[in-house]
């Protein structure tokens, strides 16, 4: 016997959404969801995340492949016989129930007749208990939000799920509201999951998240190993900015692979190369700006050895309070991006002097260069 | 000079004022009309003060029959048309089905059909199936032209309703009967009643369409037509004087709850 609880655990084996219209949604996705994980589906709009959300709610039908929760098959079961509750886009409260029908509305279609004290204790929880009796309308966007949450939650279904519920918010809302639903995910310990175009938001409250592309999922893992190993361009390019190279292997020296860009020699771990690497061969070789250094041209001699380096010219810079951003002009790439601290600002780092870009290889990471180099770069909704 | 600028500044008031008096002034005449003792057949001229009529509104022969006939129609067809017309209101917002344009458009024919035409041909249609005219054809004919009015109502009402309330109602444990009792009817309510309140009102003072398919059947209207030639009883007034009574005070009662509901609401 399993000590870890699965009942839970959403499975998705094979599943796949196409539309009457030709329109396929969601290719066949396998995917497996935890008990008590909070698990988020990114991706831009159109990709399949929220399709892919409602098959597990029961309000689309997949046109192939099962939904287990736990151990039950739930594929052919209507949404309202599924131990699953949504907290809906822009909310979907009733408009002509208060906020205590609201709540108590799943509560009562289940046939429970003694439903005061738990709708009580659940808008305390969510901090409304003084608007019982008001109508929607007359809250505000997040108070709205919390009777979504409380009237999802009081349910105590198996897996709770999140459809785009930050969207309507304002940014300082939008942040506190991530943390109260990241502390009653933890304090219910319930399975959450949780769709959203946000990249920030996916990366703040999930453990795992899965980022979407045109109804597949790219990849899968934690925040820090989707930021740090991207394996598609789309994944490094949607998950905050990437700066990539095409580059030719050169060879391989131990665990590390040597590339050839422009005239210079980049060193990649082979570990961190999603890409097949053949001596002759091209991969795209990605850094992300925060991680790399900038000197002065004149200076050139005090850089460390072993490290990756770059020359360009500085293009532009923008000082935005906690760190400077600079656009590069390289010869193996037009627009590097670069992101310094300001800790010790050298007053020579100004547009139009040369510098050198260098950066533990240890940061590098490999991509196959067949993918297209700009994916995940438009669809990029800026959450700040 | 100080009389036109007080006449400037109370403009909106007074044109408001007189808009309404043109409004209210027949019912008043109707009601004042009431409580007159006309020396001959006709009440038309004011001659004094009684309370005749009222105390046997029912004195004249035929029309209290004819009343109870107005109503009866009146409530069925606006069951008929409500229940159909919601239906039909429902399908075409919700439902995407061969020749939904057709029918979304020629819902509104009735509407826009001159109604002596649409008369005309409805006694047709019933001569030639044979049909014997009477209460069951004015009830048809009513329903019908009731419909058009419902349809547009919950219409408006429908569209504008997010589908995601009722998947909401569905994610929370309500199968599809709870659904729309619960969810669906309530938010569609006020539309709904809307079009039941025209319906009574259109099918209850209709004339032209009853007038031709009634055969022997004497609706309210078609009475006071008929008595308006030979002479006009008082009882005339005090049924329209009940009537508008009646509608005031339905009025009045739910501007009352609304207020009182939002009140508790504050």
């Amino acid at each position: 016997m399993n000590t870890k609880d699965t009942s839970g655990d959403v499975r998705l084996s094979g599943i796949s959404k196409t539309y009457d219209n030709g329109f396929t949604a969601v290719q066949p996705l396998d995917l497996t969801v935890p008990q008590g994980s909070f698990f988020a589906l990114l991706g831009a709009s159109g990709c399949g995340k929220t399709t892919t959300l409602r098959m597990i709610a029961g309000l689309e039908e997949p046109s192939s492949g099962t939904v287990h929760l736990g151990d039950q098959e739930v594929t052919n079961l209507p949404p309202y016989k599924r131990p699953v509750n949504t907290v809906f886009q822009s909310y979907a409260l009733f408009p002509h129930l208060d906020i205590f029908e609201n709540v108590a509305f799943g509560l009562r279609r289940r046939g429970i007749k003694s439903v005061k004290q738990q709708v009580v204790d659940m808008l305390d929880l969510v901090q409304l208990g003084e608007q019982a009796r008001k109508k929607p309308h007359q809250l505000s966007g997040g108070q709205q939000q919390r009777v979504a949450v409380a009237r999802a939650l009081i349910n105590h279904p198996k897996v709770l799920l999140l459809d785009e519920p930050l969207g309507a918010l304002d940014l300082k809302l939008r942040r506190q509201m991530q943390l109260e639903l990241k502390r009653i995910q933890t304090e219910v310990g319930i399975t959450f999951v949780h769709v959203t175009h946000d990249q920030e938001e996916a990366m703040t409250m999930a453990d795992t998240v899965a980022v979407m592309n045109a109804g597949r999922v790219e990849q899968l893992g934690s925040p820090s190993d989707l930021y740090e190993n991207p394996n598609t361009t789309f994944v490094a390019n949607f998950l905050g900015t990437s700066n990539l190279i095409e580059a030719e292997v050169d060879s391989k020296s131990g665990d590390d692979i040597v590339l050839k860009a422009g005239g210079g020699k980049l060193v990649l771990p082979e570990a961190r190369c999603s890409a097949p690497t053949t001596t002759g061969g091209k991969v795209l070789v990605g850094v992300r700006p925060e991680k790399i250094t900038l000197t002065p041209a004149d200076d050139a001699g005090e850089i460390p050895a072993g490290r990756n380096r770059i020359t360009g010219k500085i293009a532009d810079s923008s000082f935005i309070g906690v760190s400077t951003q600079y656009v590069i002009d390289s010869p193996v790439c037009p627009e590097f991006e670069v992101y310094a601290q300001n800790i010790d600002r050298d007053s020579r780092l100004r547009p139009g002097a040369d510098v050198v870009l260098h950066w533990n290889p240890a940061h590098t990471f490999g991509l196959d260069a067949a993918q297209d180099i700009d994916a995940g770069v438009d669809t990029e909704e800026e959450a700040a | 000079m100080a009389v036109v600028r007080w006449f400037k500044r109370h403009f909106v008031v007074i044109a408001g004022l007189l808009t309404l008096g043109y409004l209210l002034l027949p019912n008043v005449i109707v009601t004042v009309f009431s409580f007159n003792k006309p020396k001959g057949r006709f009440n038309y001229e004011w001659q004094k003060f009684s309370l005749d009529a009222w105390k046997q509104p029912c004195g004249v022969a035929d029309m209290c029959g004819s009343l109870s006939i107005s109503l009866q129609i009146a409530v069925w067809a606006t069951i008929g048309a409500t229940v159909l017309g919601t239906m039909i209101a429902f399908a075409l917002v919700r439902y995407r089905f061969r020749a939904r344009g057709a029918v979304n458009s020629l819902i509104f024919l009735p509407m826009a059909m001159p109604e002596v035409v649409m008369a005309a041909s409805l006694l047709t249609l019933f001569l030639n199936m044979g049909a014997q005219l009477g209460f069951y054809t004015i009830l048809i004919a009513h329903i019908m032209f009731c419909l058009s009015f419902v349809v547009t109502a919950v219409k408006a009402r429908v569209m504008s309703m997010d589908p995601r309330l009722e998947e909401a109602a569905r994610d929370l444990y309500a199968g599809p009967v709870q659904t729309f009792v619960r969810v669906t009817l309530p938010i569609a309510a006020p539309g709904i009643a809307a079009g039941a309140l025209l319906s009574f009102a259109l099918s209850f003072d209709d004339f032209i369409i009853t007038n031709f398919n009634a055969g022997s059947t004497v609706t309210f209207p078609m009475f006071v037509w008929g008595s308006a030639q030979r002479g006009t009883p008082v009882q005339i007034n005090v049924i329209g004087t009940a009537m508008f009574l009646v509608a005031v005070l339905l009025v009045l009662a739910s501007m009352v709850i609304t207020n009182r509901r939002n009140k508790v609401k504050a």
